[in-house]
């Protein structure tokens, strides 16, 4: 695997696919940190999670194309409301699927896998019916183009580090918000015993409703992150879901700190990877490991201590 | 003769529920549709055999695979590959850089046969692996995952990832597996054209013979001892686990076994459609097979045959004039099932079907009406005497 490279080459290659690597990590995590909070806090499988990213991807779009014809003055600026505007988009049409499908099966955590997956079916093609189904990208602000060069060999797209910054932004207000702020408590009080959450006065079925709204917001943002890297297409959402999914199972699935982890260590297994290896086997290697490691650890890197 | 009835068939219930299924398939669909429609009621009935097999995983078992496919896959295309190897004799791959390899190997530049394929050129080896390859790779993963008690969600995830990994190396691996074509051109099963009306008649009729072996057997699991302890273990593991049950054991078996089933249903894929491709191992087929078993009937195995049925006769029928509507109906069919019929169809038949039964009332009333008369003689007799 070495040969024909020299050290300086694979140090390089190393430095440039790991920042390929931060960018797979920056949607995957972003995806996952929403998943891990509908998952992990609630027991939901969403399967439509992707379906939500993709509509903060669409929305990132369809922002780009009307700032585009009627305030191009605007352009530089708009990428920023853009990820806010994402952000709500996917938010309100989680809240939406909350009240109206996920609340009625609370109960049957393997019955949401399912009237979720029906969910995405309908989401893809509501995409495919509004949007088409050629892939789209939104025209990105000059400032995230181009590339930054530290040395002659090492080559980092800003895009990249734009959407990494994002990602440690919106990492740290999830933090804040679910360990310090008094909306947290009620999150995590009624994940660890809902019965008495509702007994000192917590409305668990609003706390349930706005957890799934802002892990939809999460995927969300991570859509139009996600624009920032490649193009969008009705069934974009379903290529991620399976890694998300995966992060946050290896991470341990009440455990932020092990999403993160976790997060990082598939992107960067799988990008680095893939640089000697041809992408699809980097995957499998990649999926196979991980299936191998849970099955000695099934409760995943961090186990969080939930009384079930 | 109380065996037969009450354990094989399932009581009264489910041994009217059985002979109707084989009229239909046995009878009605091969004297009203033509061959083309025939072959295909075959493939729907091939995709029947991983939906009993989730009756008894997930609706008695409650363990929910997202991986059937893996197995589907695995009994396909090893049906394929012996009938690929039989494909390419040298005689018919003369205009191969390598004679006598399939020809997605020599396209991929392959100069040999791979040792895995070596064995596929023997029948007896081929059936034999079809119902062992699957079972045993059932068996690695239930082993490993049900003695760590890994269950409900987690084994649904990680079972899909398997079906994630199968796919994307089948795929990948374009010069041993034909990659995302599959492997396609099966013509002759030793010897024996299987293309024409004769065979394809035989293979539907081999299949629906399959289809009713397997419900019986599965019902025969279910009416035994086995049956009552899997929907202990869905319903309290561990209170079965306390009673002293090994509770892993009987999850290993079940999953193995419904591997099995779903391989042959794979097989029979492959010999009645001619060819096997990744897009029946991977997610989306995966998860379609477990809704139909959720439209007929987590719980009814007779179910979900029409399940299956059903949807792909509305997939066929949709895709063909509105392919746009399909995936909004298909969708709202998940969801509607889950929400407001969990027990499919299986379960309106139990709620409303007395409605339909009741307006046939008078064919079992004529049944009786003869049953009763040698009663009324002898009570004739009596009177005379």
């Amino acid at each position: 695997m070495l040969g024909g490279y020299t050290y300086g080459e694979l140090g390089s290659i190393l430095a440039m696919q790991g920042f390929a690597g931060f960018s797979l990590f920056s949607v995957l995590l972003l995806m996952a940190l929403g998943l891990a909070i509908i998952f992990g806090q609630m027991g939901v499988i969403n399967m439509a999670h992707g379906e939500f990213m993709a509509a903060g991807a669409y929305t990132t779009y369809l922002i780009s194309t009307i700032t585009e014809q009627y305030f191009p003055a605007f352009m530089p600026y708009y990428f920023v409301f853009a990820i806010v505007i994402a952000f709500f988009v996917a938010g309100a049409l989680g809240y939406l699927a909350e009240y109206a499908l996920i609340r009625h099966l609370y109960k049957r955590p393997l019955d949401t896998l399912l009237a979720t997956w029906g969910l995405s079916l309908i989401m893809q093609q509501s995409y495919r019916s509004i949007f088409g189904a050629r892939e789209v990208s939104p025209t990105l602000p000059d400032w995230l183009m181009g590339s930054y060069q530290p040395t002659e060999m090492i080559d980092i797209p800003i895009n990249g580090m734009f959407v990494l910054a994002l990602t440690a932004f919106v990492t740290f207000a999830v933090f804040y918000l679910m360990y310090k702020s008094n909306w947290g408590l009620r999150v995590r009080a009624t994940t660890q015993n809902r019965i008495m959450s509702g007994a000192v006065g917590i409305n668990t079925k609003k706390v349930d409703r706005y957890t799934f709204a802002l892990g939809c917001g999460i995927a969300g943002i991570a859509g139009a992150a996600f624009t920032t890297i490649a193009s969008t297409g009705p069934t974009t959402g379903t290529l991620y879901i399976v890694d998300t999914f995966m992060v946050v199972v290896f991470g341990g699935a009440a455990s932020l700190l092990g999403t993160i982890a976790s997060a990082f260590s598939i992107a960067q297994a799988q990008s680095i990877l893939e640089f000697f290896i041809s992408g699809s086997m980097a995957k499998v290697y990649t999926l196979f490991a991980l299936v191998l490691i849970l099955m000695f650890k099934p409760e995943g890197l961090f186990a969080n201590k939930v009384r079930r | 003769m109380s065996f037969v009835y009450n354990k094989l068939m399932g009581g009264k219930e489910g041994l009217t529920g059985f002979i109707l299924l084989a009229l239909l398939v046995l009878v009605v669909f091969p004297l009203c549709l033509d061959l083309f429609r025939l072959n295909l009621v075959g493939k729907y009935l091939t995709y029947a055999f991983p939906a009993i097999s989730l009756v008894l995983l997930w609706g008695y078992g409650g363990i929910l695979s997202l991986g059937q496919g893996i197995f589907f896959g695995l009994g396909g295309y090893g049906m394929a590959m012996f009938l690929k190897l039989e494909a390419s004799s040298p005689e018919n791959t003369a205009i191969q850089s390598t004679p006598g390899i399939p020809d997605f190997m020599d396209w991929n530049q392959l100069t040999e046969l791979p040792w895995f394929w070596e064995p596929f050129g023997s029948f007896a080896f081929t059936i034999a692996a079809i119902l062992i390859i699957p079972a045993a790779f059932a068996y690695i993963i239930g082993a490993a995952m049900f003695k760590r008690r890994v269950g409900g969600v987690y084994f649904a995830i990680i079972t899909q990832v398997i079906a994630v990994i199968l796919t994307i190396l089948i795929v990948g691996q374009q010069g041993y597996t034909g990659g995302i074509n599959g492997i396609t051109d099966l013509r002759t099963l030793n010897g024996w054209d299987m293309t024409s009306d004769y065979a394809k008649y035989l293979f539907y009729l081999i299949n629906c013979a399959l289809l009713l072996g397997v419900i019986v057997l599965s019902r025969f699991i279910l009416t035994s001892k086995f049956g009552s302890l899997l929907l202990a273990i869905r319903d309290k593991e561990d209170r079965v686990r306390f009673s002293g049950y090994d509770v892993s054991n009987f999850k290993i078996f079940v999953f193995c076994f419904a591997a099995l089933i779903s391989a042959i249903g794979g097989a029979m894929f492959t010999l009645q459609v001619g060819f096997m491709s990744p897009s029946f191992v991977g997610i989306v087929p995966s998860i379609e097979m477990v809704i139909f078993a959720a439209v007929g009937g987590r719980m009814s195995l007779i179910g979900v045959v029409y399940g299956t049925l059903l949807i792909n006769f509305g997939k066929t029928a949709f895709s063909e004039s509105f392919p746009e509507l399909w995936l909004f109906l298909m969708g709202g069919l998940f969801i509607s099932v889950v929400m407001f019929f969990p027990n499919g169809l299986a379960g309106l038949w139990q709620d409303y079907g007395h409605h339909i039964t009741d307006r046939f009332k008078f064919i079992t009333r004529l049944f009786k009406r003869k049953e009763s008369l040698p009663l009324d003689d002898t009570a004739k007799s009596e009177l005379a005497n």
